[in-house]
């Protein structure tokens, strides 16, 4: 299993290292700089990388590797789930997963990685047992060590979760509000050619909670359509045998907040998409060019569509971009040649748009093709899918919970190509 | 308040600061010392010199300071082993501790320390806590068991604990069940001989089954893993398997999704091939690996590895997703790169327009890597689907046009390939492609190139200016490149012969007299000998239609797809090799192979036996081998359009020496012979060389090849070798094999100083760097002119071998009869002379033992080793042989062989001024009669 897990901030340091099994000397790091000197950008590393002894396995997220050295047959899928799941935890603890907020909770990290792991076999992995076992850092537990002299963040008794049937939730859970909320986020991946043509559009949906309710509540969660969800993942509290049979979501939920399905909508159930783009890039020789973008809704069912931005990456050769938007702002960083313009809301009645100039590096060639423009939007009240929630029952406790439901649409990786 | 400030260091003296606190009474200032301790230990400082004093910290009711304590213990206790021990009395008092996390965080520190003395202490500890009543401290105390074993597998199973682990897999508690099964892998993993007692059978997989829907996520994995490991009984119990893992697919955790692709993929093939049953299994199958690809990244990849697998097995599974496929420009370069296999793999007609578009888009990007081989797809995409054939040219040409170098040169390498599927269809772009002569440079493109002029030499009226043009640069050339010019070039000879004569000339010239290589050389003398002889047979010969090259060109081979496919989710499905041959320390290699389909009741019990059928998959037509292009003779330089290989290792070139390229040189025999109306060679592929030249058919005994430098002496290389005689020189066999993970160049021999001065006759020359878990066959010419001193034994050589990892020597023993030259024949009266010239007390006798050959045979076997029979006499119904041979140092060795009718035990009686020699040569005429 895993046998030494690295962190590695942008700089290429080591700054933890934590082993599992007997101490692997962390030059064996050198392989994943190897290979990083040779990615063109911080996320091209292969997420596995063999060495004459070990193999290596890293994710990257937010500026930083976690490297995990494995020296048998191990999933890799199951080391890389892992390392997302050690910076979920990471962040779950101190707000934000970085160099400076691990460095600073050195001995929680230290202590949660321990308890995470036994061995290389992962021991308590839920954020609720973790919670139990190694108190996070917080104001409140600042000051009761001071006031009661008290300084442990270890809890001496066995979490109750560890074993029971239900793991993921701990006993004994109280509120004086009982209250349950459930976030319908859809997120449209897709891919629009240069004539306006869908090449591919897809919805990957999630169901976010957030439950606050005492005891043992036995929740059951029904949709007015279900039969559009044909692929989905279940967080493990929910009952695969009732969904199959009736299709409703039938769990005990976990405490505070987690995910409870994630679905994905594929290409061929038509999915509508919210907008377009009317564009118009054109190079010209003699180190210039024209862009032009006007932004419109398409299938939009009268909600208003907010947060729009675009992101145009441009070949080197362009030096500047001098443009006139009809709203928002733009910036465009001449290092990394990236145009950003930050829409804002779409008026449908006077469409947003961005006209004027690229001036391109005197001696360069004219580029060849036209950038892809990455935009980003949210849609709120609205499913695209059409996905909608009928009703939430409760069983098992006897109090009436609060309940709500919220739905938010917005751009996954949508990419006009121009 | 945070815990930076342990990181600031007080400026000296450091260590001694933090030992004078953690001697401190007070608790808080303790606790506070060890948590110092431990942040330098984070970052890497050694304060191993602590280890008595926070050791003293232990005796604690204090969780949190306990837990540090023993934390810096499993750091430690290694190189302070005899320390170690003093913990040993607060393990063993812990785990009987009432609290059963005290218990469990005993079992688990006491198993992280990895000292042997105190191991045999912990076993009574381990025992109890296997049996605990808390579930909690069991599962913990399984695990160690994984860890006790990694340090001393004797120990756990002659302490019974195998049985005790198999004992959980039966527990009341699902989490207990995962980590023994956990453990259980982890411990066959590298030990065979847990395997009997750990076997699996349908009571325990029916147990684990029950587990699984209970247990953690990470749980599911290790037992979805466990179980994909049996085979089911009959179909019944592989559908009934089944069933209960599919839920499994509707998993969050993407670890838990591909174990149970691989049970299902596994399982799938025991069913019947078009049962109902399949099918739903089949449209099971598809949403959760589409749902992978919008996971993060680092998933997406080690999904799409395995995707390529299962779309290669069972393509129906995937062949309406395509669209999940196609890449987003922001994708990681690893990602794009597999997905864009995959689209190939399912390109149909039904989708080839959508495909086409795509990759000519993807042509256009900045990712030199993704555009070139996007431009590959798309010739693929030709040879793929035929009626698409003409709409991909006509893409290649556009891209042509672009004149953006590597998408040209790309575009010129797959055509090649197009022509090759369709000929006489599409030449009419020859001027297209001609017009982009100037620009290439990769030898591939070149030499591509330079095929395609020298196939359509007739419809090119220029073809010979262009081929000259060509052959200005003709030293420089990569050897490729040097290869095909020279087919070429005889191509447009034997299709125009008035005008290209003088080019033929000179490009013979050049490949024979002016060049090292063995393979240009010998190639152009064919030719030239052909030529020479009869231009008739050589037209038959060159021009021969080749075999058409069919579409698949990068199918994994079905035998190791299947094992493959056993090793889905695996590291060895990432790589897409099987597994034995790159994990370490698998001792246990045990190959996984699909289950044979088998109807209820038919009980295939004991060991999995291979599929009897060829699974459903399609037989892989893939390029024919060199072996069996019969007609197309030596023009396969360029190998097949085999996009992947090319794409993750540098081309293996097919030959570079005679030896090692035996399959071309083979047809080139058996070709010539049949040509030249001669007999068939028997044997080898020199066999038939020789025969063109006039040589002797007859082969000399070659030892087989034995090891010289085991793999673990050579740091992962092995070499095996003997050695031969071939045309008069010494010729060392080697065998250089790569059993370490990386690749392995420049390799360089040298021989210390011996008995016959052999040394190297050139340089070793391996072209290409040697990849891990690949072989490769060199035969080094020696000669004997080397610096000589005498060796004990005599025939004792001393090698060194060096490559980019290390120098190794080795030494081993050359064979005596490899060194017999072939002018060893002594007239008669000589003969006679010399043997009674040579004193009485000079001649030996050795007995051969077990001979099953008549005289006659025996001399023509020793003739073949140049030991030279100069008389044959009958005395008194025994037959004398009375031989001579002559080494290459010139010493002469008489012999006398007597053969007694019905008796297998021939005496041999040698003589020679040098006395030293004979027992090699008793050796060797051991070794060539019982051959």
């Amino acid at each position: 299993m895993i046998n030494s897990l690295f962190i590695i901030n942008s700089s290429g340091d080591v700054f933890m290292e934590k082993h599992w099994k007997s101490v692997i000397h962390k030059s064996i790091c050198d392989y994943f700089f190897e290979e990083q000197g040779k990615a063109g950008s911080p996320e091209d590393v292969p997420p596995v990388i063999a060495t004459p002894h070990h193999y290596l396995l890293n994710i990257y997220r937010n500026q930083l590797y976690f490297v995990a050295v494995v020296t048998t047959e191990v999933p890799p899928l199951f080391v890389i789930e892992f390392l997302h799941r050690i910076f979920d935890t990471f962040e779950d603890y101190f707000t934000e997963c970085s160099e400076t907020t691990l460095k600073e909770h050195f001995v929680i990290v230290y202590e949660l990685l321990d308890e995470m792991l036994d061995n290389g076999f992962p021991l308590a992995v839920e954020s609720n047992i973790l919670k139990e076992l190694i108190r996070p850092p917080n104001f409140l537990r600042t000051i009761t060590d001071t006031v009661t002299g008290k300084n442990t963040g270890v809890s001496a008794t066995l979490p109750t979760g560890q074993l029971s049937n239900v793991p993921w939730r701990r006993t004994g859970v109280k509120y004086t509000n009982n209250e349950a909320y459930f976030d319908v986020i859809e997120e449209i991946d897709a891919i629009i050619d240069k004539q306006g043509n869908t090449v591919i559009a897809e919805v990957q949906g999630y169901i976010d909670c957030l439950i606050k309710l005492s005891g043992m509540p036995d929740l059951t969660l029904s949709f007015i359509n279900p039969r559009l969800l044909d692929d989905i993942s279940f967080h493990p509290c929910v009952r695969y045998k009732r969904w199959e049979s009736e299709k409703v979501l039938s769990f005990v939920p976990p405490d505070g907040n987690f995910r409870l399905i994630s679905y994905h909508i594929g290409a061929n159930n038509m999915v509508a998409v919210p907008l377009y783009i009317r564009h118009n890039i054109q190079y010209r020789e003699g180190s210039g060019g024209r862009f032009e973008v006007t932004i419109g809704p398409k299938q939009t069912m009268g909600k208003v569509v907010e947060n729009i931005s675009l992101e145009v990456p441009f070949p080197k050769s362009v030096l500047n971009l001098t443009l006139t938007p009809s709203q928002g702002k733009y910036t465009f960083d001449p290092v990394g040649k990236i145009l950003t313009w930050d829409v804002g809301r779409m008026d449908p009645t006077k469409l947003p748009s961005i006209k004027g100039n690229i001036s391109l590096q005197s001696g360069h060639p004219i580029p060849e093709s036209n950038p892809t423009i990455n935009m980003n939007f949210s849609i709120s009240q609205m499913a695209i899918s059409g996905i909608k929630v009928n009703r939430l029952d409760m069983y098992g406790e006897k109090y009436k919970p609060f309940k709500g439901v919220k739905y938010m649409t917005r751009a996954g990786k949508f990419q006009f190509r121009t | 308040m945070t815990d930076s400030k342990y990181f600031t260091t007080t400026k000296k003296g450091e260590v001694f600061e933090l030992k004078t606190e953690l001697q401190s009474d007070k608790k808080e200032k303790k606790k506070e010392a060890v948590k110092k301790v431990i942040a330098s230990m984070t970052v890497g400082k050694d304060v191993s010199a602590l280890f008595p004093d926070v050791l003293n910290c232990i005796q604690t009711d204090n969780l949190e300071l306990k837990k540090l304590v023993y934390l810096y213990l499993m750091n430690y206790a290694k190189s302070q082993p005899d320390m170690a021990i003093m913990a040993v009395n607060t393990f063993v008092r812990d785990c009987e501790d009432s609290n059963p996390l005290i218990r469990a965080l005993a079992v688990r520190t006491m198993g992280c320390i990895r000292v042997d003395k105190i191991i045999d202490y912990l076993c009574q500890p381990l025992r109890n806590c296997l049996k605990d009543e808390d579930p909690y401290v069991r599962k913990t105390a399984a695990v160690c068991v994984a860890k006790l074993h990694d340090i001393n597998a004797q120990l756990v199973e002659d302490q019974g604990f195998l049985d005790q682990l198999r004992d959980l897999l039966s527990d009341s508690n699902p989490m207990v069940v995962a980590n023994a099964v956990a453990a259980i892998s982890e411990i066959l993993e590298t030990s065979p001989t847990a395997q009997q007692v750990l076997e699996m059978n349908s009571s325990t997989i029916n147990k684990l089954l029950t587990a699984l829907n209970e247990c953690t996520e990470w749980g599911q994995v290790f037992i979805l893993d466990a179980i994909s490991n049996y085979t089911p009984k009959d179909d019944k119990e592989a559908q009934s398997i089944c069933e209960r893992v599919t839920p499994r697919l509707a998993h969050a955790n993407a670890a838990v999704v591909l174990s149970a692709v691989k049970v299902v993929m596994k399982f799938m093939e025991m069913l019947e091939a078009n049962s109902e049953y399949i099918s739903t299994l089949v449209k099971k199958l598809a949403p959760p690996l589409v749902t992978l690809l919008s996971a993060e990244p680092e998933i997406q990849y080690v999904a799409l590895r395995n995707i390529n697998l299962v779309v290669q097995k069972r393509p129906e599974i995937l062949k309406n997703e395509m669209k999940v496929f196609f890449v987003k420009y922001n994708d990681p370069i690893y990602v794009k790169l597999e997905k864009l296999d995959i689209m190939i793999r399912l390109t149909s007609q039904a989708n080839i327009a959508q495909v086409l578009a795509e990759l000519k888009e993807y042509a256009t990007e900045v990712d030199v890597d993704f555009v070139r081989k996007s431009v590959r797809a798309i010739g693929r995409c030709a040879i793929k689907v035929e009626p698409a054939a003409e709409r991909c040219v006509s893409t290649l040409l556009d891209l042509i046009q672009t004149k953006v170098n590597y998408v040209v040169q790309e575009a010129i390498v797959v055509i090649k390939d197009i022509f090759r599927k369709y000929p006489n269809k599409y030449e009419s772009i020859i001027a297209t492609l001609c017009e982009n002569l100037d620009t290439l440079d990769e030898p591939e493109a070149r030499a591509s190139m330079i095929w395609i002029i020298g196939e359509y030499a007739e419809r090119i009226d220029n073809a010979d200016e262009l081929l000259e043009s060509f052959l200005e640069g003709f030293q420089d050339e990569n050897t490729q490149v040097q290869l095909q010019l020279l087919t070429a070039i005889v191509k447009l000879f034997l299709k125009r012969p008035t005008d290209t004569q003088d080019l033929v000339q000179q490009v013979l010239s050049l490949a024979t007299q002016d060049s090292d290589n063995p393979d240009l050389r010998d190639r152009g003398y064919i030719y030239w000998r052909l030529l020479s002889t009869d231009p008739a047979a050589a037209k038959e010969v060159v021009l021969a239609e080749k075999p058409l090259i069919s579409e698949e060109t990068d199918l994994i081979e079905p035998t190791l797809l299947d094992e493959l496919i056993c090793n889905i989710s695996s590291l060895a499905s990432v790589y897409h090799k099987p597994p034995n041959a790159f994990v370490e320390g698998s001792k246990s290699s045990l190959r996984k192979i699909l289950p044979p389909r088998s109807q209820s009741g038919n009980v295939g019990d004991d060991q999995p036996s291979p599929p009897a059928e060829a699974p459903s998959a399609p037989a892989a037509t893939v390029i024919p081998g060199v072996d069996s292009l019969i007609g197309d003779l030596l023009d396969m330089d360029l190998g097949g359009p085999s996009m992947q290989q090319q794409q993750m290792y540098p081309p293996q070139p097919t030959s570079q020496t005679p030896v090692q390229g035996g399959g071309g040189m083979d047809l080139l025999g058996e070709g010539l012979d049949s040509l030249l109306g001669g007999p068939a060679p028997s044997g080898d592929s020199l066999g038939g060389l020789g025969d063109i030249f006039g040589m002797p058919t007859a082969q000399s005994y070659v030892p087989p090849q034995e090891v010289w430098l085991p793999a673990s002496k050579g740091k992962g290389l092995e070499v095996t070798g003997t050695f031969s005689r071939k045309q008069g020189n010494v010729i060392m066999e080697l065998t250089f094999a790569n059993k370490a993970m990386q690749p392995m160049t420049g390799f360089a021999i040298q021989f210390n100083k011996n008995s016959f001065g052999l040394m190297p006759a050139s340089p070793i020359n391996i072209p290409s760097a040697l990849l891990p878990n690949q072989s490769t066959s060199y035969s080094l010419q020696l000669s004997t002119m080397g610096a000589v001193q005498r060796m004990d034994p005599l025939a004792n050589l001393q090698v060194a071998i060096k490559n980019n990892i290390d120098v190794f020597y080795f030494s081993c023993l050359v064979p005596m009869h490899a060194l017999f030259v072939e002018d060893g024949e002594m007239e008669k009266r000589v003969f006679l002379a010399t043997w009674k010239d040579i004193p009485a007390q000079n001649e030996v006798q050795h007995e051969i033992c077990n001979v099953q050959h008549n005289a006659d045979t025996i001399s023509q076997k020793l003739k073949n080793n140049n030991v030279f029979t100069i008389a044959k006499r009958n005395v008194e119904g025994q037959d004398m042989l009375y031989q001579s041979l002559k080494l290459t140092n010139g010493i002469w060795v008489l012999a006398e062989l007597k053969i007694q009718p019905n008796n297998p035990n021939f005496m041999l009686s040698l003589k020679a001024r040098a006395m030293d020699v004979y027992q090699g040569i008793q050796q060797a005429f051991d070794n060539i009669l019982h051959n």
